[in-house]
């Protein structure tokens, strides 16, 4: 009996050993005809604006290329998760999809750890590429010189205000604040006058991440005087300096008077959503310090269609601390193409890229994403500049802008500068002390790489 | 024993010797062989186990000593002791772990246990048709998946929730504990998420009780409480031991019901250790000091569980 179990038993434990060994092991099935694409999927259930775009190319390059295929890995997470669920996926080449979309505060910090591929040799057989402006092909340049993403438009900031509420209110339907007071005041006026509609919004705290950092804190910083948070001459990142303290301050002043939302509100990660596809469109949010992509969301079949949201807002360039010059403040960011370092088809990937960046779609990107367009030949295109009220006012704003210090040690620091802006928001430090906190924090992330101002 | 044992009775004892020794020799090859036998079923799962198990844990503590980033980070290396030394010196860290043994001690020490305990009492003494229905509501609490259960809680609590209307219908104040009070309100979820496993941990424990004990001890004129703590208490103290250590160390580990009521917000005022482990693993990349944290939230759990087995040893 126990000669013929052993044999058995010992098959058995062979095959589920082998067959548990085998399913992890088995690499990612990948076929060389085979493209794998991953970007953010908003979690919005509405808004499919990238979604439909991609399936369009896609579209066109199996068309294009017989025998190719290309697989949408969509992601759907917040802007922070989504950040974290690439990095995982791009640490193995078992995961890595062939083509990612990369914001570009993050792409230095990803280059330094390898993630991601230089697409020189691609871009020196791309003719296109000549059509992007210079700012867009530096967008994604590393401290190397070589180039890792291709942008696909860039963006600019600025105030969105109601009209109705503003009429109401008795403010100025052409309102232009000069200084950040006036913004203070124009709120203080809608509180008194209009009860029921959240004043101001300015994006705070950890929950919505990088917008609390750009859309909300830098737009204000930036507003103080030249290079806030990085001293590019001494190379180090600024702490102690009283333009930090004063951006705070402004913050702790629209959450103490209740000039913004209520702070569970403002620390919801959806709020941002919520801004867009609810208080916006209905009338119940004053002034909205926010990016120039809104309408991407309103725009037909995007959605929550609102196409007379150009008659019912109004825009306003942000303006200085006490209206110094320049006088206005824009922050420039935008997303790039990038290729992973361990991806398996990067030669397909790039003639996605080539497909996605034909003129004629480049236009259509920029125009269903509300992008603010970075190909020359495509920014000088009437239909273009004409296919959306606000693209000019944005488009004008490129020249005062600014952009985030994107370097490797960027994303810690604007966790920072979120958590400092958390606890004024809640009320849980004062205002010096989460400066103090923010200086600590950057010091120990950056190790010691900071200049006191 | 290899000295030479006495000529004389020596002997005698080694004629029965020599034919004694070999057996436990001969004997000891089979059962070598039997016992490597009867290990072949289980050798599948003890290396998966080793694969999936072990192989995970012992990767996780190598990672806590190193200063491995998710990002921004060419290559890793060794740091020894570091992330734990930076641990102890962080204060949110050190509020993390007070947050945490609150919400234990409140969501499962006092919440789930006792609220299990009494209502398994009370549903012995019910009538079926109570009994049925109480079972089936808190069950299905129980039985709902951690995020939904999290969300159905989140509904609850928020500002424009169940509980603010059910309160503005009895024209009491109307609260906003996610917000002024989240760990309480995260006490609560799990309480309210937990309370069915220790409930049916003491109804089959409170079953196992003697009915000739409790009617002696009435008759004995002793009243509820009395039994309760003479009689019932001390005959199911193992099961309390058991229980406590399960819901402990399942309350230590909760993230899902945390991270969709609160994400440990607002300003760190309800990030227990799971919490803040994510947040520095994931959200600032840092994942070996996250991993560091994760090692020492076991510790957590070991000192607790060491706590219950004492309490399951000790004989009344």
């Amino acid at each position: 009996m126990r000669p013929t179990h052993r044999p058995l038993l010992l098959a058995a434990a062979t095959l589920l050993t082998a067959g548990a060994l085998s399913a992890c092991g088995g690499g990612s099935g990948d076929d060389p005809d085979t493209v794998k694409i991953s970007y953010k999927q908003s979690t919005d259930n509405e808004i499919r604006v990238m979604d439909t775009y991609l399936a369009d190319i896609k579209k066109q390059f199996e068309k294009a290329n017989p025998g190719k295929k290309v697989k949408l890995v969509p992601i759907k997470a917040p802007d922070a998760e989504y950040y974290t669920k690439l990095q995982q996926m791009l640490r193995s080449p078992k995961t890595a999809p062939d083509l990612v979309y990369e914001d570009t505060f993050l792409i230095n910090s990803d280059i330094t750890s390898g993630y991601l591929k230089p697409l020189d040799p691609y871009l020196a057989k791309w003719k296109d590429w000549d059509q992007f402006i210079d700012t867009a092909k530096t967008a994604a340049k590393a401290a190397d010189g070589k180039t890792y993403g291709v942008p696909d438009g860039t963006d600019t900031r600025g105030l969105w205000f109601s009209r109705s509420i503003f009429e109401k209110a008795g403010l100025p339907a052409d309102w232009q604040p000069k200084n950040w007071d006036e913004i203070l005041d124009a709120a203080r006026t809608i509180k008194k006058k209009v009860p029921g509609v959240t004043p101001l919004n300015v994006y705070t705290g950890k929950p919505v991440g990088e917008a609390a950092s750009m859309q909300g804190f830098e737009m204000l910083a930036y507003g103080t005087g030249e290079d806030p948070l990085y001293d590019p001459e001494a190379k180090k990142w600024v702490t102690g300096s009283k333009g930090f303290k004063d951006s705070l301050a402004f913050v702790e002043t629209v959450f103490k008077e209740k000039l913004g939302p209520d702070v569970s509100d403002a620390l919801d990660p959806n709020f941002p959503t919520r801004v867009r596809g609810e208080l916006l469109p209905e009338d119940k949010l004053g002034i909205n310090l926010d990016g120039s992509w809104l309408p991407q969301d309103w725009g037909e079949g995007a959605g929550h269609e609102w196409p007379e949201w150009s008659k019912k807002l109004g825009l306003a360039h942000m303006p200085t601390q006490a209206g110094q010059a320049p006088g206005k403040v824009s922050m420039s960011g935008g997303w790039t193409w990038a290729i992973p370092s361990k991806a398996d088809n990067p030669d397909l990937a790039f003639t996605f890229i080539e497909t996605m960046q034909t003129k004629a779609n480049a236009k259509k990107w920029y125009v269903a994403n509300s992008g603010i367009a970075v190909r020359e030949d495509v920014a000088a295109d009437p239909s273009y500049v004409k296919a959306q009220p606000g693209i000019e006012f944005f488009t004008d704003l490129v020249a005062s802008t600014h952009y985030r210090p994107a370097y490797p040690a960027y994303p810690k620091v604007s966790t920072a500068i979120q958590e400092a802006m958390e606890s004024v928001t809640t009320g849980d430090a004062s205002v010096a002390d989460a400066a103090r906190g923010y200086d600590e924090e950057v010091e120990s992330a950056t190790d010691g790489e900071v200049i006191e101002k | 024993m290899t000295t030479a044992p006495p000529a004389g009775p020596g002997g005698v004892v080694k004629t029965p010797r020599g034919p004694d020794l070999p057996p436990p020799a001969r004997r000891s090859a089979p059962r070598a062989r039997r016992g490597l036998l009867r290990a072949l079923p289980v050798s599948p799962a003890v290396v998966l186990l080793a694969l999936f198990m072990a192989g995970p844990i012992g990767y996780c503590a190598y990672i806590a000593f190193t200063d491995l980033q998710l990002t921004g980070q060419a290559e890793s290396s060794f740091i020894g002791f570091d992330n734990f030394r930076e641990a102890f010196g962080d204060e949110r860290f050190l509020n993390a772990v007070w947050l945490t043994l609150v919400f234990t001690v409140l969501s499962s020490l006092i919440g789930q246990n006792t609220l299990g305990l009494a209502l398994a009492s009370l549903m012995r003494r019910a009538s079926k048709p109570v009994r049925t229905v109480t079972g089936a509501v808190v069950i299905t609490a129980w039985v709902l998946p951690e995020v939904v259960a999290g969300f159905l809680l989140y509904a609850f609590f928020r500002r424009e929730g169940t509980l603010n209307a059910v309160l503005d219908f009895l024209h009491l104040p109307s609260q906003n504990w996610m917000f002024t009070l989240p760990i309480l309100a995260v006490s609560f979820a799990n309480v309210w998420r937990g309370t069915a496993f220790s409930m049916l941990v003491y109804s089959a424990a409170l079953n196992e009780i003697p009915k000739e004990i409790t009617e002696a001890a009435e008759v004995d004129g002793a009243g509820g409480w009395r039994r309760m703590w003479h009689i019932t208490l001390p005959m199911i103290r193992r099961s309390i031991g058991t229980n406590l250590m399960l819901n402990t160390l399942q309350t230590l580990s909760v993230f899902g019901l945390i991270w969709v009521m609160t994400r440990g917000g607002p300003g760190n005022r309800s990030q227990t250790l799971p919490l803040f482990m994510y947040e520095q693993a994931f959200q600032k990349s840092m994942i070996g000091y996250g991993t560091a944290v994760a090692l020492l939230l076991l510790v957590v759990g070991s000192l607790f569980s060491l706590v219950y087995m004492r309490l399951l040893r000790t004989e009344v």
